[in-house]
């Protein structure tokens, strides 16, 4: 039973602007599970304005300086937790090596969400349908996690759990996202096609696809997302399996498409039935990997 | 009541305030402030009525604690005048192309271009589009705003000149 | 009263600016939630979850008992002190009250009411109320409430018909027999409204002192004033509506009644001002803000040229549970039922029923945009059926425009127009024969491609005679509007306007019309907003007619302003007033100019100099008019024939889309629109509400429902369901403007009112189902979702 709710003013809660790491995951810890975090609010918000969420404490991060920013060591690039959309998006470093995750960031909203959204708090927040998540999950990228008792770093395929659920703990403040740095002279390519009724509104269907070809066009890596068709955004390994050592075609992908509807299993509501999902899911699999080989190929 | 003291800059004047954690900054702008032309469409963060600067970007105040605001620096329809009061270029653009009529969405609009026009003045149509796709309108069907941020990039530029 | 073809007008069709935008772009607007008032309260109300369920018990106590709450109010306890709110029909067993009753209706019905401190407190008080609900099966869809005999919406009324009427104009059977060929075609606008960004507000404020009930509201309504009267059971003359509220958008619905009887009636009882502003969530489930939800069944005759002889329809609509005025909406469109076509004859049968939805209430057109998407898909599916060209087969069919003006069967003329022009230049603005070529070369790449076709008609004027044709015993035959002018001693002038603007640009409408007829600079001219107790007669700005009637009255009084000062020229200079000419507030001896009376002058005489006045003239200088609907004041004949509105806005509409055959989706891709609504008083305003119209149109056509589950749960009360254009949604329109000027008004203006709304959603199904022709497929129902069109080409089941 759906409520309607008559509410779009949050209920009472204690307030902590947390000035470090230390005290804001001292707070989560003291919260007991009825403390969460406030990074970009974007999500958060109406979920608090709905009482849809209704925590005893709000540990605000976005103080804290050492969330935010983005490094490129030799293996890897870092993107701190609370890292805004919009500076990911325009940053060089990110561009440049991890170029599916512009694609994805570009199309998350408009401008205003993405001047306070942040990376982190997408993937916090775990939306089936967000592109974040879709995006980082095909670059296999890791989380890192820190409580009381230490950091851990889970990677992102084990990472997401159900709608809105992860492996992340109560108790615990997403630090980072940490993607592998590829080789320069590496062919890689990128795709990322979502489909809406609006620009800018979460996907109905979306599907973020990397390749990488050797010299000789052959297939070495292959990545493949398809997200809005499940409650997690799924990788879909089995088409994956099918792509690599060979020069893949048009036909080739076709022929893999089957693969997504073994592995996926989406649900029916007002915007799109289940029947509908797993069809697009197909669609878009082959656009992004189609737009992913013509990249690599160049 | 659990009030949390802040402080902030708004429109250039600097504010000092005690406000509930749960208050929006929307709500905080309109009713413990007085500044009315934030305008109130949604309240979840899709219509882009309640859009102000922060920091000089374009941000849904609705999506905002107030106490999130504090030590931080806020642009409001109400400052987007010059020091004397008289509406700017980009104000004047949308009066003289009629880009409005029941002027909800408008104060979200002008914020939205004028963060755009900040950064360039003379924006294609996919970028003016991109600058105010967060911004709804029920009743222009968006031409004339997209015609009057167009006068006003090309007055600002012929200005520059 | 129509003005000379030749005349030169100054201000009247010149590009100027629109004042009401100054204060807009400042944000000094002063829309309802701005109204601030000392010690005003704050309310929030409790929606029922269910969508039919017996109310078996309401506790307030712990809400009452919070801190800051000031009164928590049930249906209950409402009832005692208030009458239901009257509806259009004549519904006596169909009682609605601001708080459900016994029984809630719908998924979203109001149940309980807090007043607090503020907002805030409010909601926490609403989560302490406890409200034991027994659910029952509730009637969802409209043919099953047609026919249903066991759910009934309200069991005293015996049925979920509201309204089932037959309307028979012309020889249809006979049409029908001598035509070559017919066909059958079912068409479904969906549930959808036009949603302004602002919801609806209410602030009152009870002076025991005066015994005045102030209100602000964002508010579109004629009869506002005596439907709360009537409701709360106060003399008319109590209550003081402020009419110089700025309405953020409200295309119609902005109704308002259950809201404004809240806190009229928690103001008078707790002696402070209260206010109710609806949230979103609330607005969209419980604000009875729906509009026409809409099953046409079609029966089309015509010849082998396809030339469409008769119509038979029958359309049925779902007002939900509480009706309001919505059943007219099924009534208006008979005032152009046959579009702009030579169609000979039409049998309509209309039936509005309810069931356990939110209430349907007057959108933009009153169901003259539903209507005319069956008529266009009429005329398309005549077209496909013969092989023939659409373009063509419209061309064959509209009235020429010799023939003006036009009566059509169900008795209402045509005042003027030139549609073959108006669809020319629509063509030509479109780069028809280039569109056809990128269409096709489209098609041969192996997308989908259509370009739509849309001949619609917007009547305007307003004229509710048709509420006669549903309901006998209404005799309602006035339909006014009203305004006064005064000239101050220092001879300004001032023009007080009677009701509500909701980004119509009235202030400008009106004051244009006063300076191009009194001959000042508009800019000059202050326009006001009376209030209720303080204004003339008014109807409200509805109907797409202000532009007529407001215009018609400031003509008036402009012309008893012109002819006291003429008057009073000729009895100070001796000269009759044939001698005389007025130019600019200066009145001279046409023989003689030297021999004058300034404005200046005549002000002073006016209320100075009595004993300079003509014998028998009253001191003071102002004029009052009340202009009745041309056309108007009538009673329909025996065969249900009536002229309604008096004047017809005609437009012609190119879009051209492309869909995507792997995930349906549409894309406007370019949009062409020639528009003709007589004279334009503001060429911005009317721009403004062609191209916002069909922004709109666009929105019902291709994203927006209002959707209910199986049992009638609403699944649609934020805006990430209710999906509403942006930018991106919206092509680059091009427009065009045509006139053919009404000889029935002051300037030669129609309505535009309602603007490209009437003929955008018949233009963009008719551009998919052009772009599906190939395929062999066609879509007839609204909005056409992406997953539709998909699951349509790609034969999936749904």
């Amino acid at each position: 039973m759906r409520e309607i709710g008559g509410e779009v003013k949050a209920a009472k809660f204690d307030y902590i602007l947390a000035r470090s790491i230390e005290e804001a995951v001292q707070s989560l810890e003291k919260g007991g599970g009825e403390a969460v975090i406030i990074a970009g609010g974007q999500t958060l918000m109406p979920l608090l304005a709905m009482r849809l969420a209704r925590p005893a404490t709000v540990i605000d991060i976005n103080g804290i300086t050492a969330l935010s920013g983005i490094e490129a060591g030799e293996h890897e690039v870092v993107i701190k937790a609370c890292t805004r959309q919009a500076m990911a998006l325009a940053s060089p470093l990110v561009q440049t090596h991890l170029p599916l995750l512009a694609k994805a960031i570009a199309r998350v909203g408009h401008q205003q969400t993405r001047n306070r959204g942040t990376v982190g708090g997408s993937l916090a927040h775990a939306d089936p349908a967000s592109e974040i998540p879709l995006a980082a999950l095909a670059m296999d990228a890791r989380i890192s996690l820190r409580s009381v008792a230490g950091v851990r770093q889970v990677a992102l395929t084990d990472y997401f759990l159900g709608p809105m659920m992860t492996a992340r703990a109560d108790d615990e403040l997403m630090l980072s996202v940490h993607f592998s740095r590829q080789p320069s002279q590496a062919r890689i390519g990128t795709g990322f096609h979502e489909v809406s009724e609006r620009r800018g509104d979460f996907a109905v269907v979306a599907a973020a696809a990397q390749v990488q070809l050797d010299a000789n066009g052959v297939c070495t890596t292959a990545a493949l997302a398809v997200g809005g068709v499940d409650g997690v955004p799924r990788r879909i390994n089995g088409l994956e399996a099918q792509l690599l050592g060979s020069r893949i075609d048009q036909d080739s992908i076709r022929a893999t498409l089957p693969e997504i509807a073994n592995a996926i299993t989406p649900g029916d509501d007002q915007h799109a039935s289940a029947a509908y999902r797993r069809r697009v899911a197909g669609v878009l699999a082959e656009r992004a990997l189609l737009e992913a080989i013509a990249e690599a190929a160049q | 009541m659990n009030k949390r003291e802040m402080t902030l800059t708004i429109n250039g004047k600097a504010y000092a305030r005690a406000v509930e954690p749960r208050v929006s900054l929307l709500d905080f702008l309109r009713d413990d402030l007085g500044l009315s032309g934030t305008h109130v469409g949604c309240e979840h963060g899709v219509c882009g009525a309640c859009s102000i600067l922060f920091d000089s970007v374009p941000i849904r105040a609705c999506l905002m604690l107030a106490v999130q605001a504090d030590g931080h620096d806020i642009t409001t329809v109400e400052g987007l005048c010059d020091e004397d009061g008289a509406p700017g270029v980009l104000q004047e653009a949308f009066q003289d192309a009629h880009g409005m009529q029941c002027g909800y969405c408008t104060p979200g609009m002008l914020i939205s271009a004028q963060a755009l026009l900040a950064q360039n003045d003379d924006p294609g149509l996919e970028e003016i589009k991109e600058a105010i796709g967060g911004n709804l309108c029920r009743c222009t069907g968006y031409v004339q705003i997209i015609e009057s941020i167009q006068l006003a990039a090309r007055r600002l530029r012929e200005a520059g000149q | 009263m129509n003005q000379d073809p030749g005349r030169n007008l100054h201000y009247v069709s010149t590009k100027r600016r629109v004042r009401e935008d100054k204060r807009f772009i400042t944000g000094q607007g002063k829309f309802v939630q701005d109204v601030t008032l000392p010690q005003t309260k704050h309310a929030a109300v409790l929606p029922s979850p269910y969508p039919r369920a017996r109310i078996l018990s309401i506790d307030t106590t712990a809400a009452e008992a919070l801190d800051g709450v000031h009164m928590v109010l049930t249906g209950e306890q409402l009832a005692v002190d208030c009458n239901p709110i009257r509806l259009g029909l004549k519904l006596p067993e169909v009682k609605w009250y601001p708080l459900a009753v016994e029984m809630t209706r719908y998924a979203g019905e109001w149940v309980a009411i807090v007043v607090a401190e503020d907002a805030y407190i409010a909601e926490d008080a609403l989560e302490l109320i406890e409200v034991d609900y027994e659910p029952l099966a509730a009637v969802v869809d409209p043919e099953q409430a047609f026919a249903e005999t066991n759910i009934l919406v309200h069991p005293g009324h015996g049925s979920n018909v509201l309204y089932h009427g037959h309307f028979l104009w012309g020889d249809v059977d006979g049409d029908f027999a001598a035509a070559d060929d017919s066909l059958t075609f079912r068409a479904r606008w969906g549930r959808s409204s036009t949603v302004p960004i602002e919801t609806f507000g209410a602030l009152a404020h009870w002076d025991e002192g005066t015994e005045i009930l102030d209100i602000w509201a964002s508010i579109q309504m004629p009869n506002f004033v005596e439907l709360l009267a009537s409701t709360l059971g106060y003399p008319l003359n109590n209550i003081r509506l402020h009419q110089d509220v700025d309405v953020g958008g409200s295309y119609g619905v902005k109704r308002g009644i259950k809201q404004s009887v809240l806190v009229a009636y928690l103001s008078r009882k707790l002696r402070v001002p209260v206010r109710l502003i609806e949230d979103r969530l609330v607005n969209m489930a419980g604000g009875d803000a729906h509009g026409p939800d809409r099953i046409f069944d079609t029966d089309v005759a015509f010849t082998n040229d396809g030339i469409i002889k008769s119509l038979q329809i029958r359309a049925l609509d779902d007002a939900g549970a509480y009706p309001g005025r919505a059943p007219f909406q099924l009534a208006k469109p008979i005032s152009a039922i046959v579009g702009p076509y030579t169609i000979n004859s039409v049998k309509y049968e209309a039936i509005s029923v309810a069931t356990n939805k939110t209430g349907q209430v007057p959108v933009r057109g009153f169901g003259q945009a539903p209507t005319n998407y069956m008529i266009e898909a009429a005329v398309d599916a005549v077209a496909r059926h013969l092989g023939l060209d659409r373009l063509e087969v419209r061309r064959r069919n509209l009235i020429p425009s010799d023939a003006f003006p036009y009566q059509i069967p169900s008795g209402s003329n045509y005042d003027s127009g030139d549609y073959h022009m108006v669809l020319q230049k629509a063509l030509d603005l479109a780069d028809y024969d280039e569109l056809v070529q990128r269409r096709d070369k489209a098609r041969t790449e192996g997308r989908l491609a259509g370009i739509g076709i849309a001949t619609c008609l917007e009547p305007g004027g307003g004229n509710n005679i048709f509420e006669y044709l549903m309901d006998p015993t209404a005799e309602i035959t006035t339909f006014m509007e009203a305004c006064e002018v005064k000239v101050d001693p220092q001879g300004k002038i001032t023009g007080m306007m009677g009701t509500t603007t909701s980004g119509q640009g009235h202030e400008t409408l009106f004051a244009t019309i006063l300076g191009e007829e009194l001959e000042f600079d508009p800019d000059e001219i202050r326009i006001v907003h009376a209030d209720s107790l303080s204004a003339l007669p008014t109807r409200s700005p509805v109907a797409s007619r202000m532009a007529i009637m407001l215009g018609g009255a400031a003509t008036g009084a402009a012309g008893k302003i012109k002819d006291r000062a003429l008057a009073i020229a000729a009895f100070n200079l001796a000269i009759a007033l044939e001698d005389l000419e007025y130019s600019g507030g200066t009145i001279s001896d046409r023989n003689d100019p030297s021999r004058k009376l300034t404005w200046a002058e005549i002000c002073f005489i006016s209320y100075r100099a009595y004993h300079k006045l003509p014998p028998g003239m009253e001191p003071g200088f102002h004029a009052q008019f009340v202009f009745q609907v041309p056309g108007g004041g009538q009673l329909p004949d025996a065969q249900n024939r009536v002229q309604i509105y008096p004047c017809f806005s005609f437009q012609a509409h190119i879009p051209y889309v492309e869909i995507d055959p792997g995930t349906g989706r549409v894309s406007v891709l370019d949009y062409a629109i020639a528009h003709d609504c007589g004279t334009v008083i503001n060429p911005d305003i009317v721009r403004g509400m062609v191209i916002g119209g069909l922004a709109h149109g666009i929105g019902a056509a291709l994203y927006e429902k209002f959707t209910y589950d199986n049992e009638g749960q609403f699944l649609s009360a934020t805006f990430a369901d209710y999906l509403m254009p942006s930018v991106h949604e919206i092509p680059d329109v091009r427009d065009v403007e045509h006139c053919t000027p009404s000889p029935l008004t002051s300037h030669g203006q129609k309505g535009s009112g309602e603007g490209g709304y009437l003929g955008a959603p018949a233009a963009i199904a008719s551009a998919v189902n052009d772009a599906l022709h190939p395929l062999g497929l066609s879509i007839s129902e609204l909005p056409m979702r992406m997953s539709k069109i998909e699951a349509l080409i790609n034969n999936g089941s749904k």
